[in-house]
């Protein structure tokens, strides 16, 4: 068992619709698809971006899995500070938010995947 | 097999179109299709048109297509452009214009109709409700302060333009996709009418391709998000934008001008495929739903990606409007810290400025701070090491609030602490001018309350 993070076996890009993020996650092979597929859950995605929701409101979160393009979908329901255009954040359209996911950390068997990318150090 | 090729133009007000001129030069297109109008855009252009209503149209269109005009004109390649904004028929005015200064000859179509700001009360009057797409809201809590409102239209009305010999089509707010599905349609003689399941899975092939090319360089290889991969990817400074090559049987191969860089990938179509869609099973757009589920990608090599086995379902019986409205302004102010102690100082700014701001009772209703260059984009996934060591942090803090004085007053709070403030402060830029808010209403829209508005005007440069 090892410790990795999404960025080593994903890649992902983010956008906008009004107040909602979009991230689309992408995994390099079908072996880091089954990874992302199992460990990268609705709940996880969630809690992970629990700190864009407005004060005392609650993060909506959908996730699609799209096994035909190895990808997962996540739509983040509130995340935007109600939407680009009032949005008082540097990044009002939430275009980093997908390498928000990529520090996402998970937990792989040595075995498991085939393509790692290493950061640089 | 009938076959043509459609290159991506511009994917938002202030791209460049610098690549365009490869994808007609070298790329054998026959149509450039442009989107001008992010979600956001029509906002910047309704202050435009508050200032002079001869503008509100994206103002990129005239040099754009008077650069790109004489490359295209030779070779027959037709523009589809949404540059007219808020202001279409003003749009075509000023294009019409300089073709005349410069002689040229042009058939100059614009469609109107997708502005209903003036509209909206009538549409309430025949028992359309505009709530509000997500909440339910009534649009009554909004209705004084709207800016703007336009219903997304579909390919239909490009489609006549092209019928009637348009050779540039300037349009307000249409679909991004539809710019690019409407010459498949007109080319190929797709009904836009919902028919049998051959006919909606063509549609929906139309408008993957339109999907994949109307962020430009997002899809050849731009913006490619990733670790390290990025970096693989060869001379973005000479990128060039997504040509379609489509079948008349809705099957596309996405391809790029040959000596461009970028490149065209599985991964670099895939990540453009799911941008923005939300739920890639249902991807509404006013001419067919897509479901993505069954959909192929294959990679061909040599910067070919094979799209094939869409599946489309019958347009849904409304259209989308997005409307604006005035939601407050924004006060901002960036300032840097050096070490020592850069981030210790850049928090006892905070504090101060929050002081201030209730010593002179002036109201926010929110407040954010930054530390740009640390977290502001991570936020709690940052690493924030030792913090005590930094080199330099740099401070942005903004305010939005009803008051637009208040807006203004806010930066200045900050240049006094050069000299009167925390040591070693640095980069205090002049203070920047507010800016407005505005809060977006989306709602729906019998299609035949808008469709019967839509006009298509064409125009002969010539006459």
């Amino acid at each position: 068992m090892r410790t990795v993070r999404l960025a080593q076996l994903a890649h992902a890009r983010s956008g906008d619709k009004g107040d909602r993020a979009d991230i689309g996650l992408f995994a390099w092979d079908a072996a880091g698809y089954a990874v992302i597929e199992r460990c990268v859950t609705r709940e996880r995605v969630g809690a992970h971006f629990a700190h864009l929701a407005a004060p005392g409101a609650a993060l909506g979160v959908d996730r699609y899995e799209m096994p035909n393009l190895l990808a997962l979908k996540f739509v983040l329901d509130g995340a935007l500070a109600g939407g680009a255009a009032r949005s008082l954040r540097s990044d009002n359209l939430g275009k980093t938010i997908g390498a928000q996911l990529l520090r996402m950390s998970i937990n792989i068997d040595d075995t498991e995947v085939a393509v790692l990318r290493e950061e640089s150090a | 097999m009938k076959s043509i090729r459609i290159g991506a133009g511009l994917g938002f007000y202030g791209d460049s179109w610098e690549p365009v001129r490869a994808s007609i030069e070298r790329g054998d297109v026959q149509y450039i299709a442009s989107d001008h109008l992010a979600e956001l855009t029509l906002a910047i252009l309704q202050k435009d048109r508050a200032r002079d209503p001869a503008l509100g149209y994206t103002r990129d269109l005239v040099p754009m297509l008077t650069t790109l005009w004489p490359l295209a004109q030779p070779r027959g390649v037709k523009f589809i452009l949404d540059a007219g904004g808020l202001n279409p028929t003003g749009a075509r005015d000023a294009l019409v214009a300089a073709f005349k200064a410069k002689g040229w000859r042009a058939r100059i179509a614009n469609v109107t109709g997708d502005d209903v700001l003036a509209d909206i009360d009538a549409l309430r009057a025949e028992g359309i409700a505009l709530s509000h797409l997500d909440s339910g809201a009534a649009i009554d809590s909004v209705r004084d302060r709207l800016v703007f409102a336009n219903v997304y239209l579909g390919a239909a009305p490009i489609v006549r333009a092209l019928e009637r010999g348009a050779d540039i089509v300037v349009t307000g707010r249409v679909a991004d996709a539809a710019l690019f599905l409407a010459p498949l349609a007109h080319e190929f003689g797709w009904s836009l009418e919902p028919g049998d399941a051959a006919g909606l899975n063509r549609l929906a092939q139309g408008l993957v391709v339109g999907h994949l090319l109307d962020c430009s360089g997002q899809g050849s290889g731009g913006n490619f998000g990733s670790l390290r991969a990025w970096a693989e990817i060869p001379d973005l400074t000479h990128i060039g934008y997504p040509i379609a090559e489509v079948h008349e049987d809705g099957s596309a191969v996405i391809t790029k001008a040959p000596g461009t860089g970028g490149r065209v990938s599985f991964d670099t179509v895939r990540q453009q495929l799911l941008y923005e869609v939300h739920d890639p099973g249902r991807y509404f757009s006013p001419d067919v739903v897509l479901d993505m589920g069954s959909l192929r990608l294959d990679d061909l090599g040599a910067d070919r990606v094979r799209v094939s086995a869409a599946t489309g379902h019958a347009r849904p019986a409304t259209l989308k409007l997005m409307a604006g409205y005035d939601d407050g302004w924004m006060g901002q102010s960036v300032v840097g810290f050096c070490w020592p102690d850069a981030m210790d100082k850049a928090r006892a700014t905070i504090v101060s400025v929050r002081t201030q701001l209730a010593e002179r009772k002036m109201a926010v209703d929110e407040l954010q701070t930054e530390f740009l260059g640390h977290d502001s984009f991570l936020g709690p996934h940052a690493d924030h090491g030792d913090e005590a060591r930094l080199n330099e942090v740099w401070l942005r803090m903004a305010i939005r609030t009803r008051d637009k004085r208040v807006a203004d007053a806010f930066p200045r709070l900050f240049p006094w602490m050069a000299l009167s403030g925390a040591p070693y402060m640095g980069g205090l830029h002049g203070t920047s001018a507010s800016s407005q808010l505005l809060g977006v209403w989306p709602s729906l829209v019998p299609r035949t309350a808008v469709e019967r508005r839509v006009e298509v005007t064409l125009m002969d440069t010539a006459s």
